[in-house]
């Protein structure tokens, strides 16, 4: 079990209804965050649309979150 | 450079910056705010930015135009927050030795601008109704290859 803290970003903070929470969950990738929070963030979308980062450095969803990480969970994104 | 910013994009101060005697060429491109996005009359748009990593990932796509286009200058501004119908949400501008890398250069980095910067954007309808804008060009960038040096790949250390 790892003690992850999750931040949620636009549509999926709005359906999580918080900007951020800790979870305590046998997690190995930013993958399996963003799976075992699906029913916070809301989204169908593959993992695979959304982008990810780990302490405030974006990452790839294969990464490993070790215990203590914060991981941003942001949507498909819509800049410019 | 970039600079995510509430207030309005005063363009012509930001292409002064951009003066150099090498550069022969100027390119800028502009996005505003249109009031209609498929089918739906937009009154405003809403921009959500976690500042961050929108300047650490920006910085980086600059620095990649730099390697691709060399003597390039090049600045980039993106705006939070509320906007208006007409307003610049997003300018960018380079200047290089010629037209053809300027051109390119700024191409280049918009595109990247839009896929990348976890930036959301939020429209507000004339109907009253709101909705996030689901871009279907920036979720098939998250299933393009991951650009190495960019991002994290597999197991880290501590």
């Amino acid at each position: 079990m790892k003690t992850i803290t999750v931040r949620y970003f636009a549509m999926f903070r709005e359906h999580a209804g918080v900007e951020q929470e800790i979870i305590n969950a046998d997690v190995a990738t930013a993958e399996d965050v963003f799976r075992a929070t699906r029913d916070r963030h809301g989204s169908d979308e593959p993992a695979g649309h959304c982008k990810v980062a780990i302490n405030d450095e974006m990452a790839d969803w294969s990464a490993t979150v070790q215990d203590g990480d914060t991981v941003l969970l942001f949507p498909p994104v819509a800049g410019g | 450079m970039i600079t995510i910013t509430s207030e309005p994009i005063d363009t012509e101060s930001l292409r002064e910056l951009l003066f150099d005697p090498g550069a022969g060429g100027y390119a800028a491109f502009e996005g505003w705010v249109r009031n209609e996005n498929e089918g739906h009359e937009v009154l405003r748009l809403e921009y959500e930015v976690y500042e961050p990593l929108a300047i650490s990932e920006g910085e980086r796509i600059l620095v990649e135009a730099r390697q691709r286009y060399p003597h390039l200058k090049a600045r980039c501004v993106h705006r939070s927050g509320l906007l208006e119908i007409g307003e610049c949400a997003v300018w960018v501008g380079v200047a290089a030795p010629h037209r053809d890398e300027a051109f390119k250069a700024c191409r280049y980095i918009i595109d990247e601008l839009k896929v990348r910067l976890p930036i959301w954007k939020k429209e507000h309808y004339t109907n009253g109704d709101s909705g996030w804008v689901n871009c279907e060009r920036c979720k098939a960038h998250g299933e393009r290859d991951a650009v190495p040096h960019t991002r994290r790949v597999g197991s880290r250390g501590h």
